[in-house]
């Protein structure tokens, strides 16, 4: 129970931690502290196959991808106040999750039947087979837009100096 | 699993995406934004694994979070990917620079 309350505690100032930091890189490693933390709870909650991929992908690859986006583009400090009034994006926070809270506790308290028993790989594989296609499809999309953003769509720069559109050869041997 | 420890991931959830959402309002940097999608994820991962260990239907629960991660993860890539996009174009990570008809 004391455990469970440090773990919950620690995550959500890692979480707000990463929004607080003025250095991109630094909010990214909150963000993988957040992650790893969340997987660490997922692990008490009994799935362990899920804290596993959580934590080798949401602590691992996109902190790997979040410091290479950051070693691009490079850090930058914008201006502290943000496009909406502050007490407004708290007043429309509070509001937020207090109706999420609202709507998902009736629900939330239930019954705790007896444990279902089917193995976690026939319910991945057989009852949620559309959900896999759709990863599939899903890993596909994700590559094929990070290939077409990242590709730089300037003009190589061969062209002789003073002769940008690549015609200099042409044009000086005419000259001469 | 008890009904305490139900109430503290219930808080857990609510404060993740609540800190999630605040972040998603108030951050102008594209990079920060994608963090806090990352965080309002989480919240709703937990919330989740959490419905269906409740439900005795954990590994219902795992599949439908596992789903979660992968469009999770292709979400965060193309984000930064734009985001690098627009460090290149714009010269500036700020999301106000995307709105030209301010101008």
């Amino acid at each position: 129970m004391v455990l469970q309350i440090l773990i919950v505690a620690v995550t959500l100032v890692c979480a707000f931690q990463a929004l607080r930091a003025r250095r991109l890189l630094i909010s990214a490693l909150w963000l993988a502290g957040t992650s790893a933390l969340v997987a660490l709870m997922i692990y008490l909650l009994g799935a362990p196959e899920v804290a596993v991929v959580e934590l080798s992908v949401g602590a691992g690859l996109v902190t790997i991808l979040f410091v290479f986006a950051i070693n691009i583009a490079g850090e930058e400090t914008l201006p502290a106040h943000s496009l909406i009034p502050r007490p407004l994006s708290w007043g429309l926070v509070i509001v937020s999750v207090l109706l999420l809270g609202w709507f998902t506790l009736p629900r939330l308290l239930p019954v705790f039947p007896a444990p279902d028993s089917t193995p976690f790989s026939q319910v991945v594989w057989e009852q949620r087979g559309l959900d896999m296609l759709l990863q599939v499809a899903l890993i596909f999309t994700g590559v094929l837009g990070v290939v077409g953003l990242l590709v730089d769509h300037r003009k190589p720069s061969h062209a002789p100096e003073g002769h940008p559109d690549g015609n200099g050869l042409a044009q000086t041997w005419e000259e001469k | 699993m008890s009904l305490s420890i139900l109430r503290i991931l219930v808080i857990a959830v609510l404060g993740l995406v609540g800190v999630g959402f605040y972040g998603l309002l108030i951050s102008r940097n594209l990079i920060k934004v994608v963090v806090a999608l990352q965080i309002l994820v989480k919240g709703v991962l937990l919330a989740l694994v959490a419905a269906g260990s409740m439900q005795g239907q954990v590994n219902l629960g795992q599949s439908m979070a596992l789903t979660v991660i992968v469009a999770d993860t292709v979400v965060a890539v193309v984000g930064l990917a734009l985001a690098v996009q627009m460090r290149r174009h714009c010269g500036t990570l700020d999301i106000q620079a995307l709105t030209s008809l301010r101008r």
